[in-house]
């Protein structure tokens, strides 16, 4: 297995200095084809995922991608292309490809690179690479324990589907015209599990996983696995629900969906569209006063940590809502000079969105509700940003007298964003860190729930 | 085809300098005594994409992709590396990673290559050079002033206008070598209108393996401006929707997505080998109403979801999946097939060299039925008339699956009456077809503009349905 060892780590991802100097290339390809300015992206990646069903390996994955894209412009038109080739004749071809399309895109007084008063010159080391050397014995390994510990967990799960161990390291280089040339290398590994259980009337699956920056910080395998497999075996026996507006509560995993949606909405590509339901709101509230959100971009070994973003723009700490009120829009360049406003660091997204924990936790947060609907599942796509409408199918439990009392499916549940933003009773204490969206269990008043 | 394989050999094999020796070379490094089957698949993808927005062109890009994904399969496990290098030391560095789960020992020999035989379903064209770069910009143009001048509440356009060209070139283990040239093309066109403060949005958009030049013919690009508008017009008039089980009369053509979401799935050969599926073991069970039947065709011409070969070079065909409402057949790959003991029908596909295959749909859809679609509407007192729709999901096991609707009706004593806000409708896979009343005359695909989503891999598809009547679905409304 030693040839498995070195093409993921031996053949080592191609260093940051030659991507930098691939990147300088490309932009002077771009000035000698008549760009009047210029921006790449390269990224590099590889990684092993090892996926194990049955007490045997299943697939055995090596990925290796890399990718290169470039922006030009001719005074305010441009023109993008993006290529997987980085020999010189190629990267020729792919900036006159953008080059030929910026001839046919219309003048945009919006358009153009980053205000260069607003580049990161800073870059802390934000702890992201931790590479893991695992070889793929020892990644089949950890996989089987995780499916072993999924099938002990209960005496019904009949089967996973897989457990699968993932390990990946990349780097990304971006540079403009401007002289702004930064660099990011991180690693990401991850351990999931998805188990299968069954009794007379059917079968359930649902799944656990872990991610960290670095190996030591994910849960064991067995953690992993167990979990998998409590949560498959608890869902057994659903039933379905009357029809009816009641008390609804949103898991972590399912609350951070949501809080997707609310930064969708405040997001500067939707804001200036006009299609958000929250045009016009800043310094509005929009949430009860008790709820807090802060964006933490250097958090050290977080997930979604950057010191720049997706433009070379200095990412900082920002306060997003603050006792319920909305602060600030998240614009990149274009969306803020469409909106006559500066970016705020957020092309591509944001990094480490916290959304402050109440003292509650899961337990108690039940007793709150007393009875309503916890929400373990959502499924389809149901949001429409444009009015806040709100409809998806859920599949949960049902909560009578604080405590949980049988699960249920089939059911959907709907509002108005705005409706439920604005009735959120708590947020929960127990903090679900797997994303670049941090935020505990979400209580909302009171949702239509459609069943039977 | 011969011609298709002309095209791969050229433009994935000559600039590499890869020969039939290479590929060879390859496969002795792959095929180990305990490896069961091998491929290689060789890819190049040209894509470009054209957006208008606020009148402007306002976006374009281009994009070239190429590699070779290389695959080893002994018994029930697959290794898999692939190269965004198609040069010969990534190749054979790539095998020899691939066949890492199989047990070492001497490789056993190639047979001689023989050419496949697939289908001509489309030309083997390259969209991006089928029309000159400024008459899509100006179909584009064209595009925003029909939405505009239909109505004055119109705020916004958004047109968007992509090509692919698609060579791929499969050898696999036993010395067969296909090819296939896939040309795709879309042009969507979303409008977003506004009356008192009130806005709403209104989608269409048409695709399928030609030219850019099928969007000028016979005012298809314009007719999606127009229902685009038409779409968020209704839109804002709709009230809320009903929440609670009710009949749901779904509307011909991309309501079919039912049907993917349903039953397709579930049907798929790598779920029911593992006995994941809901529908697993129940082949020649009554999983549907005598007016149902469903077939997943790859064959038809032109469709999104239509393909000359699959991604295992397996000739394209029409699979029987449900007739007369009784389960007749699951979708398989090769491997799937072979471990269950049934011939492959052609459905292995991938979403790239850097994806492993797996049995996915083409265009799945159900047969005209015998009733008129008026009276399918007439016959019911009060539910839903849901005629477009978003996406939807399904979980395979529990077999509980959703679609979201994003223009619909109520029906009131037999008649279609106000429209209401999209909502999701949830239903059991297994038992909602049987529910299934009535099936119109009607039977109609939709206009080529589904994409499937599969352990995080997107290939596109198409559906198709008659209009028909649901007896019990739940409709995922606000007012209950």
């Amino acid at each position: 297995m030693n040839e498995i060892v070195e093409s993921v780590n031996g053949a080592q991802l191609a260093d940051e200095q030659r991507l930098i100097a691939i990147g300088q290339q490309v932009l002077e390809e771009a000035r000698g084809q008549g760009a009047s300015a210029a921006e790449a992206s390269i990224s590099v990646g590889t990684g092993l995922s090892v996926s194990v069903r049955r007490g045997e390996v299943d697939t055995l994955e090596h990925e290796r991608d890399r990718s290169l894209a470039v922006v030009v412009y001719m005074g305010q038109r441009s023109g993008a292309a993006s290529t997987a080739d980085f020999s010189p004749r190629s990267l020729q071809a792919t900036v006159a490809a953008a080059c030929s399309i910026a001839r046919y895109t219309s003048e945009d007084p919006a358009r153009g690179l980053a205000d260069p008063a607003l580049l990161a010159t800073d870059f802390p080391d934000l702890d992201l690479h931790h590479p893991w050397p695992l070889s793929a014995d020892q990644a089949i390994e950890r996989a089987l324990a995780a499916e072993a510990s999924a099938r002990d967990a209960d005496s019904r799960i009949s089967d996973c589907d897989s457990a699968t161990v993932t390990t990946g390291e990349g780097i990304r280089v971006y540079l403009n015209s401007n002289g702004f040339v930064g660099s990011r290398r991180g690693t990401r590994h991850g351990v999931s599990c998805i188990a299968i259980a069954r009794d007379d009337a059917g079968m359930q699956r649902d799944y656990w996983f872990s991610v960290a920056r670095s190996a030591d910080e994910l849960e064991s395998p067995a953690d992993v696995g167990r979990r998998a497999g409590e949560r498959a075996a608890s869902r057994l026996g659903s039933r379905r629900l009357q029809t009816g507006r009641v008390p609804v509560l949103y898991t972590p995993m399912m609350a951070r969906g949501v809080i997707g949606q609310f930064l969708g909405a405040i997001s500067g590509g939707n804001l200036y569209r006009k299609s958000s339901f929250l045009l016009d709101r800043l310094g509005e509230q929009v949430f009860p006063a008790h709820v807090q959100m802060q964006e933490h971009p250097h958090r050290p070994r977080g997930l979604a940590s950057a010191a720049f973003d997706d433009e070379g723009v200095a990412t900082r700490d920002c306060t997003v809502v603050e006792d319920g009120r909305l602060q600030t829009y998240l614009l990149d360049s274009y969306a803020g000079r469409r909106l006559g406003r500066q970016s705020t660091g957020h092309a591509g997204g944001v990094h480490n969105l916290e959304v402050r924990s109440g003292d509650k936790d899961f337990t108690q947060l039940l007793r709150t509700m007393d009875s309503g609907l916890v929400v373990t599942e959502l499924m389809g796509q149901g949001g429409n940003l444009v009015t806040g409408d709100y409809s998806r199918g859920a599949a949960g439990f049902w909560v009578e007298n604080g405590e949980i009392a049988y699960p249920v499916e089939e059911i959907t549940v709907a509002g108005n964003l705005r409706d439920m933003f604005a009735g959120l009773q708590a947020v929960g204490a127990d903090r679900d860190e797997r994303g670049s969206i941090i935020t505990g269990s979400l209580l909302f008043e009171q949702m239509t729930v459609a069943g039977k | 085809m011969t011609e298709s394989l002309d095209i791969a050999r050229q433009t994935l094999l000559a600039p590499a300098g890869l020969d039939d020796a290479a590929l060879e070379q390859a496969f002795d490094r792959l095929l180990a005594p305990s490896v069961d089957a091998a491929d290689l698949y060789f890819q190049c993808t040209r894509s470009e994409s054209w957006a208008l927005e606020d009148g402007m062109i306002k976006q374009g890009t281009h994009s070239i992709d190429q590699g070779v994904g290389v695959r080893a399969i002994s018994g029930e496990k697959t290794g898999f590396a692939y190269s965004d290098d198609i040069v010969l030391p990534a190749l054979l560095e790539a095998s020899g990673a691939a066949r890492a789960i199989a047990r070492s020992g001497q490789s056993r020999g190639l047979q001689v290559w023989q050419r496949g035989h697939g289908l001509d379903l489309y030309p083997p064209l390259d969209p991006v050079e089928s029309m000159p770069d400024q008459d899509k910009v100006d179909l584009l143009r064209r595009v925003d002033a029909e939405a505009r001048r239909i109505d004055p509440r119109v705020e916004q356009v958004f047109v968007n206008l992509s090509g692919s060209h698609d060579v791929v070139l499969v050898a696999d283990g036993d010395g067969r070598l296909n090819a296939d040239v896939r040309p795709l093309v879309r042009l969507n066109v979303r409008v977003q209108v506004e009356h008192n403060g009130r806005r709403e949005s209104g989608n269409a958009g048409a695709g399928g393996r030609y030219a850019y030049t099928r969007f000028l013919e016979d005012d298809l690009a314009l007719g999606l401006a127009r229902e685009a508008v038409r779409q968020a017009l209704v839109n804002l008039e709709a009230d809320e929707a009903p929440a609670g089980t009710m009949p749901v009369v779904l509307g011909a053509g991309w309501p079919g997505i039912l049907l993917h979401e349903a039953i397709g799935h579930g049907l798929e050969g790598d779920f029911n080998r593992k006995g994941t599926s809901a529908f697993a073991g129940r082949l020649g069970d009554r999983v549907a109403s005598e007016y149902c039947t469903v077939v997943d065709d790859g064959t038809l011409t032109d469709r999104r979801g239509s393909l000359n070969v699959d991604d295992e070079g397996e000739p394209s065909q029409c699979t029987t999946l449900i007739e007369n409402g009784i389960l007749k057949g699951y979708m398989q790959d090769r491997m799937n097939a072979r471990l269950m003991g049934v011939s492959p029908t052609g459905n292995g596909r991938r979403q790239s060299y850097a994806h492993l295959p797996m049995p996915r749909m083409t265009n799945t859809y159900m047969l005209a039925g015998p009733h008129d679609p008026e009276d399918i509407v007439r016959s019911v007192d009060r539910g839903l008339y849901a005629v477009n729709f978003g996406g939807g999901q399904v979980d395979i096991t529990s077999g509980k699956f959703v679609f979201s609707a994003s223009e619909a009706y109520l029906i009131e004593n037999g008649k279609v009456t106000r429209p209401v806000k999209g909502a999701t409708l949830i239903g059991n896979g297994p038992d909602v077809l049987t529910r299934v009343s009535m099936v119109g005359s009607d039977m109609e695909l939709d206009s080529g503009i589904g994409t499937c989503g599969k352990d995080g891999q997107l290939v596109p598809v198409g559906v198709g349905q008659p209009t028909l009547k649901v007896d019990a679905l739940t409709v995922g409304g606000t007012r209950g």
